[in-house]
């Protein structure tokens, strides 16, 4: 009963995200990708920032809060402790996301480091996600060669796979990685970890960039470091998408006004 | 030059020690581990590169480190002789120093001026501050701040000898922190920094390498026992694991060969208050396979894949997983793990101590004790040799600590009473 079912949606995912940066292209803009970890600041008040950032937002992405996420800076670090500490769980994190779908048909996706995806076990992983609406998956501890049966089940359940590109990596790479990614290509702006810097570089952009386009049609985001409108303008004039996360959490974390801050970036990806 | 470094079968070209091991890390990383295993590959073989490493090991080191017969412990434990490797005699006192050496040495030929590292007990983190003074790179440490408390003798060595230290509060503030911060400083500063990684842990090549640099204990066990006893095979051989440096520096040289005439290789996993109570850092008796620091490898996880904090009494056995070669050992059949607790490795600290004038790292503690409790089904021609990874000095003030708090504690019986 199941079988001809998954034949059905193998792409759901994909169309789903590719349309999704179609339409921002469309517009005139840079697709606008927020991210904010799952059960942050707290399980309760989660769903209410996410609408904040669905109000905008061409795909939104959502951490799967992971307790030693060695990715990631000191900004979204935190805010996983936080939301483990509130007892968001990995099914807790998809019934957030299925109820958002509730209310919202923009694309998500998971970001989230590969062991809680196999404590689950990757195909009820691939199941629960596919069930609830989501669209795909950003996976920043697993390089495409070093595991092949994620990607297939994700495939296999419609979800889009995003592997990330860095300032670091060879051709070979961009071309292994570029050829791996589904749903778009994450391109790192950095060689770092994630959070909002002082004065990014984007030096290294351009070139990879456009390497990774020599092997892909697939959209490119760029991701790391993107803070204000400024840096996310600079950004949408050379990449497909824009992804900002940490500079969220900040404003959570202080206080700020999150929609007003939701409005200056989107706004920022402006062509 | 004599010094070779070993070819072993393990792990597959991809850096897979079966299903274990592998390269589970940001793409960032990924150029930067492919450049060290080409870099390592080259230097292994390097006569230039091979003499110095030797040079340094014999005369900055002190190698050979002995191979004791522990006489007074034997008789006391009644039954199999009781040798012990004396990687506690190594200069900054633990097996660590040979790895960091090799690895610094690395670091300067492939030109790289930083150097940084994770530490638990404050060995690895002493050693690789020594060998970046020797070798004058910069040399960036970062441990966490439990551990600070534990270890602060070995904070204060590691600033006299130039390194900075960086505190960890995140997580747990103990070495699985450190190694993420570690990492994280390696993937910001990757262009410029080589990661001097403490164990047989992490994404490939290191645990092949880490291993390969180890491996001289395990050679010299051979021709030493070939000495002292005409044979080069003991019929057991005890090591303690945390990530399983020590463990695998003594047990690699052995473990390929045909299962007749392997000696049973036994690693000691640090079982806290008891497995049973889950406060314990043995991840083989209490764990599930896994994926932390860029490898899979058996792991103290919930059912989500949330990290369990370990626990040890011993800083540098207090660790969620076990490097990837072990658990294929283990899977294998080629080594056995058995649990050893805190208190059972105190009393193999003060045993030590009492019988043979030699105060023993609480980690290699763990060892002694379980060797303690196999001779006695063994026969007097057997030999049970201990890796005695390194030294107690670091120790004394926290098993002072602990001692007194067993001392005041009624009903809790410790010192020379266990002796009796
Ligand atoms: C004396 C001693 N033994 C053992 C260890 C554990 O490391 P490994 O399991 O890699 O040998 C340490 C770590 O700090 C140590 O200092």
């Amino acid at each position: 009963m199941t079988a001809p079912q998954i034949a059905a949606v193998p792409s759901r995912g994909v169309a789903r995200i590719r349309a999704a940066f179609e339409n921002a292209r469309a517009e005139g803009r840079a697709a606008f990708i927020p991210f904010m970890t799952a059960g942050y600041p707290s399980a309760a008040a989660f769903p209410a920032l996410a609408d904040d950032l669905l109000a905008r937002a061409d795909v939104l992405e959502v951490g799967l809060p992971y307790s030693d996420p060695l990715g990631d800076g000191p900004t979204i670090q935190r805010a996983s402790e936080q939301a483990l500490a509130d007892g968001t769980s990995t099914r807790g994190t998809i019934e957030l996301i299925r109820e958002l779908r509730t209310r919202h048909d923009t694309p998500i996706v998971i970001m989230t480091y590969v062991n809680p995806i196999y404590a689950v076990g990757p195909r009820e992983f691939m199941r629960l996600a596919q069930e609830a609406g989501v669209d795909g998956l950003i996976l920043p501890d697993l390089p495409p060669d070093q595991d092949l049966e994620i990607a297939g089940l994700a495939a296999e359940h419609g979800l889009a796979v995003t592997f990330l590109i860095a300032p670091t990596s060879t051709p070979e790479r961009i071309k292994l990685v570029a050829e791996a990614c589904t749903g778009f290509v994450y391109a790192v702006s950095v060689t770092g970890v994630t959070g909002a810097r002082e004065g990014t570089a984007l030096g290294e952009v351009p070139a990879m960039l456009a390497l990774a386009r020599q092997h892909t049609d697939v959209p490119i985001a760029v991701g790391f470091g993107v803070k204000d409108a400024q840096t996310a303008h600079e950004v949408a004039m050379l990449a497909d998408g824009v992804v900002v996360g940490s500079a969220f959490i900040n404003a959570v974390r202080d206080g700020q006004d999150v929609s007003a801050l939701v409005g200056r970036l989107a706004d920022g990806c402006m062509r | 030059m004599t010094l070779t470094l070993p070819s072993y079968p393990q792990p597959d070209e991809r850096g897979r020690f079966g299903r274990f091991g592998g390269r589970y890390v940001p793409e960032t990383l990924i150029p930067a581990l492919d450049s060290l295993e080409a870099a390592y590959r080259e230097a292994k073989t390097d006569p230039t590169f091979l003499g110095e490493l030797e040079r340094l090991l014999r005369d900055f080191v002190g190698r050979p480190s002995g191979l004791y017969l522990a006489e007074r412990l034997t008789e006391h434990a009644g039954g199999a002789k009781i040798y012990l490797k004396r990687e506690d005699q190594n200069y900054t006192g633990a097996h660590k120093i040979n790895n960091c050496l090799a690895q610094a040495l690395l670091a300067r030929r492939m030109g790289k001026r930083r150097v940084i590292a994770e530490t638990g007990a404050g060995q690895h983190g002493v050693a690789s501050a020594t060998a970046a003074a020797l070798l004058g790179l910069d040399c960036v440490v970062y441990m966490g701040v439990e551990d600070m408390r534990r270890q602060e003798l070995n904070v204060f060595r590691m600033r006299l000898l130039g390194a900075e230290v960086i505190p960890v509060t995140s997580g747990t503030s103990t070495l699985k922190d450190a190694t993420n911060e570690a990492i994280r400083d390696w993937v910001t500063n990757v262009r410029d920094t080589f990661y001097i990684l403490g164990s047989v842990v992490g994404p490939h090549p290191y645990p092949a390498m880490v291993r390969d640099f180890q491996s001289v204990i395990g050679e010299e066990t051979k021709w030493q026992l070939k000495e002292l006893e005409g044979r080069e095979v003991p019929d057991v051989i005890v090591a303690c694991v945390g990530g399983g440096s020590n463990a695998i520096g003594i047990f690699a040289p052995y473990a390929y060969l045909p299962e007749a005439q392997r000696p049973r290789l036994i690693g000691t996993e640090a079982a806290g208050e008891g497995v049973e109570t889950g406060r314990h850092a043995a991840s083989v008796a209490g764990g599930r396979i896994g994926v932390l620091h860029g490898a899979m490898m058996y792991l103290l996880h919930d059912h989500e894949g949330q990290i369990t904090p370990p626990h040890s009494i011993s800083a540098g056995l207090d660790y969620p997983g076990i490097g990837p070669e072990h658990c294929l050992y283990s899977e294998t059949g080629v080594a056995e793990y058995v649990p050893v607790t805190d208190a059972q490795a105190m009393e193999g600290l003060q045993l030590l101590t009492r019988l043979e004038g030699i105060i023993p790292a609480l980690e290699s503690a763990h060892a002694i004790y379980h060797a303690v409790q196999l001779a006695p089904t063994l026969s007097p021609d057997q030999i049970i040799v201990v890796n005695l990874s390194g030294r107690g000095d670091k120790d004394v003030a926290e098993v002072m600590r602990l001692l007194a708090k067993a001392e005041d504690a009624p009903g809790n019986v410790t010192g020379p009473e266990v002796l009796a």
